[in-house]
């Protein structure tokens, strides 16, 4: 290995590793000389997209981090808010679109193994995934493939590496046709006192490559994610990793046993940009230097150059940083686990990285450079002309259904709202044994073990709503997650956004995200709900357009009682029903599933939202929940106030179709969830609006309540006092959902066109 | 009284056992790294699920080879307790403690609900605190849960009164409706000729408590607890 057989570096080589003219010129300045191959390697990663947010650093700042609970904030691998008890969550999204736009199984299934990494190595323990994907439509069979490819390799990783897929959401849009997005969000428990962070410091100290072995898979895979895929990607397969789930499992348990042991100084995994990133976000967060030796790392395959091995993407590889009479008990540990350890390279106090091959210098530049350097643009922002031309729509122009069961039937059936038990039922969402709240309600509930406490914890966004309003669109988005979790009766304590966005290079897809980011601000401040990490995904772009603007939330919220936990099903025949929340705002199919399903339009404005209000609701909820007012709580959504009742009926698994068909009359061991279906007997004519509006309309801000008829006052007053509006709509009924003078149908059938649909289509 | 759970590389449910024995049954569990060669007296070991060696070449096939299972086997042919739960099945039937092969479920995915399950056996060490046809509601979570024994080997099986569980409908009623995974003779669990191997894909540790869903697994654990204190 020499240096003198590295490549000649010069512009073209430059731009083809993704820099611009700007770029490659900042560099020869802070080099002072032409940087060698490696170390234009190492710089065209660092500030790719992926790594240095360098389009979105300046929105990003504005977010508001700080609050009592937050005990880390962005900026290291997991936000962790405290929840008591001497214990923290940590908690993270991503993003894994690219890889899995071209290799469907493989690009979830490693996207799953980086997010954990994060959390795992904050020295949490991951205790929940949840996977938000968006997709075309799957009546398109290409759409089929990647769907199929996703939740397949989602579901093989995460149940071999014992970490409960807790829930997710999946939303259907030809607009994700050729881009998909496959997000994931990890979450951990850590002790306070063990919080560990990804800092190289301690001059003198060793540093350790452990876990697998360095391949040459995923060179480059984080300047291929800052590109828009093109008919070529598919060529650029390489570019995405293999995952090893049960290597990620030994590394896990390894690391936690590392972190509990008092070894390490600091740890950090090996995900985008490989050794690249992770030794020098290290050496920059503790103001250090590193030098490294790359040939004493653990190779899987000869003849890897230095240029190589920095950009490696392998999988299942982590940096530890610690004191050098540390060395043999980690290295023993590792062993244990059957897992690679080895020492390359030491902490210096020289402020620089320097790459070595045994005794020669392969690169030598100051950490400083790569990191605080690094490009900061503020892109120009355009407002894009089809808002003017969709927010013209008329919705008194749209001809009303003659028939609302059928109509109500076929929401029902639209995969964006259909059960997606045939997606979850692949994932194991039970292993640890905390979840009491399974798949299927609003949001995922976990107790927290050694505690009276659980949290719960949901995804949220709509595309649509974003592409038509990206300011209100992106406030609904953490709205709605809010609303989410205070009808499972928890508070919020944070969020994690994912920002998938198209190319930002266009001045109205800029505009899109800088809008968005405002919006979430708007919500985060009203609700008062720091943001503790996120990820942002650009050039989510397919041949003709970008996708939807798609700021995804992912937020976590506290039970202090489990005898709180609350579920959105109906619990009993009898019990009164409830409309809460905001009962004023005026009703819009403006980028309603409606709208789309049943007469084919994106169009108008998004649902409008006051943000007072839904604070209202919020409070009303969780104050009702804990005088134990609530059977039953459930955020009005997709499909509107119809939709939301009919999901009431029918999401409850232990009535599902199996149970229900068989005789209830039979048996000698009557299972205690047996009973019989429950139905509806309402009137919503109260609502403003014509029939179609008021059943599919999505206004925001409300939910659907249920309690005892014994309680229908001190619920009413609670309302009052809190002053949030409430509308009686009628009772928990039996085998029929009756909305009168509108929708009268059987209960069996409502479920049959709702749990069927994504089986059907899949079949 | 003494449990072991053992823990081989990607084991996932080795924390929950050691949960459902600890909470459940009030009682310290002994933790045995695959490695060991020492069971320490233990008179109940628990093979946990999860994905041993990644499920690589055929689910349990590597780990049978680790060096705690010769020592679990000499406990078997000792008459002393073992129960494989999921992977932990699929492991017995690699070792031979228990006959048969576990074949990808017939829908070709993986499988997470929660099943009914008819007691065929009250009598055995494992289910003296269940009624015979009691119908209890337990989790599975596998891909690889479709059991299968050649017709001569099954006939054996049945008519030795080894099926200990069968997936059944709530009533009992037991039908290819309610067989999750294509399972012969809808079979969920079974033991050896002897009663002392118990062999099931569904999760009794994780219905250890309401409010999680069921806690219809601790009959299962509370019953060896029994058998346990009686034999002294």
């Amino acid at each position: 290995m020499s240096k003198s057989q590295e490549p000649q570096v010069d512009l073209k080589l430059a731009e083809s590793f993704g820099l611009n003219t700007e770029e490659y010129q900042s560099i020869l300045k802070i080099m002072g000389r032409t940087p060698s191959y490696t170390e234009l390697g190492i710089f065209s990663v660092l500030w790719s997209e992926h790594c240095s947010y360098k389009n979105s650093k300046a929105m990003l700042k504005l977010f508001p981090t700080r609050a009592a609970q937050v005990l880390q904030g962005p900026g290291e691998n997991a936000g962790i808010v405290d929840i008591g008890d001497g214990l923290g969550v940590a908690m993270k999204v991503e993003s894994h679109n690219h890889p899995s736009a071209i290799e469907p199984y493989q690009g979830a299934a490693t996207g799953i193994g980086g997010i954990l990494r994060d959390i795992f190595t904050m020295g949490a323990r991951p205790i929940a995934l949840m996977d938000p994907l968006y997709f075309g439509s799957l009546d398109d069979a290409h759409v089929r493939h990647l769907f199929g490819g996703v939740v397949s390799g989602i579901a093989d990783y995460g149940n071999c590496v014992g970490v409960p897929t807790v829930g997710g959401s999946v939303f259907f849009d030809e607009s994700y046709t050729t881009n998909p997005l496959v997000n994931v969000l990890a979450l951990g428990i850590v002790e306070n006192k063990k919080i560990m962070k990804g800092i190289a410091k301690g001059i003198g100290n060793i540093i350790l490559a452990v876990g697998a072995t360095t391949g040459r898979d995923g060179i480059h895979g984080a300047t291929f994610a800052s590109e828009e895929l093109s008919e070529q990607s598919a060529a650029k397969r390489p570019s995405v990793q293999i995952g090893d789930p049960f290597t990620k499992k030994l590394l896990l348990e390894a690391t936690l046993e590392l972190i509990d042991s008092g070894l390490a100084v600091g740890i950090q995994d090996m995900g985008a940009a490989g050794l690249t990133s992770s030794s020098i976000e290290m050496a920059s967060r503790a103001r250090t230097g590193i030098e490294m030796d790359v040939s004493k790392i653990p190779l899987r395959e000869t003849g890897m150059t230095p240029y190589e091995i920095m950009l490696s993407e392998s999988q299942e590889r982590m940096v530890v940083v610690a004191p050098p009479e540390n060395a043999d008990k980690i290295k023993a540990l590792f062993d244990k686990w059957e897992l690679h350890c080895a020492v390359i390279g030491r902490v210096t106090g020289d402020g620089k990285v320097r790459i070595k091959w045994q005794d020669e210098v392969f690169a030598d530049i100051p950490v400083k450079a790569l990191v605080d350097d690094a490009p900061v643009y503020h892109r120009e922002s355009k407002e894009p002309e089809y808002l003017a031309e969709l927010h013209k729509f008329d919705q008194g122009k749209v001809e009303q259904p003659k028939d609302l069961n059928k109509t109500l039937l076929q929401l029902l059936a639209a995969p964006t709202i259909a059960s997606k038990r045939w997606v979850y039922k692949q994932y194991d969402h039970q292993v640890r044994t905390n979840t009491a709240v399974l798949p299927g309600s609003d949001a995922a509930v976990l107790r927290v073990r050694g505690t009276k406490k659980a949290i719960a914890l949901t995804t949220d966004c709509n595309g649509r709503y974003v592409y038509l309003e990206p300011f209100t669109g992106a406030a609904i988005a953490v709205a709605e997650a809010a609303r989410n979790l205070a009808c499972s009766g928890a508070r919020p304590l944070g969020l994690t956004d994912c920002l998938n966005f198209g190319n930002p290079y266009k001045p109205e897809v800029f505009y899109q995200f800088k809008r968005s980011v405002e919006g979430i601000i708007a919500a985060c401040n009203s609700l008062q709900i720091p943001v503790i990490s996120g990820n942002v995904s650009f050039y989510n772009e397919s041949l003709t357009h970008s996708v939807y603007p798609t700021p995804l939330i992912g937020m976590v919220g506290l039970i202090e009682n489990l005898a709180d936990i609350t579920t959105q099903w109906f619990k009993q025949e009898g019990d009164v029903v409830y409309l809460a929340g905001n009962l004023s705002s005026k009703p819009d199919i403006g980028g309603s599933e409606y709208l789309k399903t049943v007469h084919k339009l994106v169009t108008g404005k998004c649902p409008e939202l006051d943000l007072e209000k839904e604070k209202a609701l919020h409070s009303f909820l969780l104050s009702a929940i804990s005088s134990k007012l609530l059977r039953s709580a459930h955020d009005c959504s997709e499909g509107g106030v119809a939709v939301a009742l009919a999901e009431c009926c029918i999401s409850d698994l232990s009535t599902s179709q199996e149970k229900i068909k068989v005789n209830l009359s039979a048996g000698p061991n009557p299972s205690p969830e047996r009973r019989g279906e429950l139905g509806l007997d309402a009137d919503i004519s109260g609502l403003a609006g014509r029939s179609d509006l008021k059943l599919f309309a999505e206004n925001q801000s409300r939910a659907i309540v249920s309690c005892q008829a014994a309680d229908v006052e001190k619920l009413e007053a609670e309302a009052k006092r809190l002053g949030v509006e409430v509308m009686k709509l009628g009772k928990v009924g039996s085998n029929r959902f009756v909305i009168k003078g509108m929708v009268d149908l059987p209960v069996s059938e409502l479920r049959k066109a709702w749990e069927e649909a994504i089986p059907d289509k899949m079949r | 009284m003494k449990f072991g759970v053992i823990t081989f590389p990607g084991s996932n449910c080795d924390y929950d056992c050691h949960q459902a024995v600890e909470e459940g049954l009030g009682l310290k569990p002994v933790r045995i790294w695959h490695r060991e060669t020492d069971l320490q007296g233990c008179d109940c070991i628990i093979l946990p699920g999860g994905f041993s060696y990644g499920d690589y070449l055929r689910t349990g096939a590597i780990a049978r080879f680790s060096p705690v299972m010769q020592k679990v086997k000499e406990h078997a042919e000792r008459g002393g307790l073992v129960i494989g739960i999921c992977n932990g099945f699929q492991i017995l039937l690699e070792s031979g403690l228990l006959p048969g092969a576990m074949m990808v479920n017939r829908g070709l995915q993986f499988v997470c609900q929660t099943v009914n399950l008819s007691v065929e056996r009250n009598d055995l060490a494992f289910t003296n605190k269940l009624e015979k046809k009691q119908v209890i509601r337990i989790p599975i979570a596998h891909k690889e849960g479709n059991y299968y024994l050649d017709q001569r080997s099954l006939k054996e099986l049945e008519d030795n009164h080894q099926v200990v569980f069968r997936y059944c409908d709530q009533n009992g009623r037991i039908s290819d409706a309610e067989n999750p995974n294509g399972s012969q003779n809808n079979i969920a669990g079974i033991v050896n000729q002897k009663g002392n191997v118990l062999g099931m894909m569904p999760h009794p540790e994780r219905a250890m408590e309401a409010l999680l869903g069921s806690d219809q697994g601790r009959l299962i654990f509370d019953s060896i607890k029994a058998h346990l204190q009686k034999v002294g």
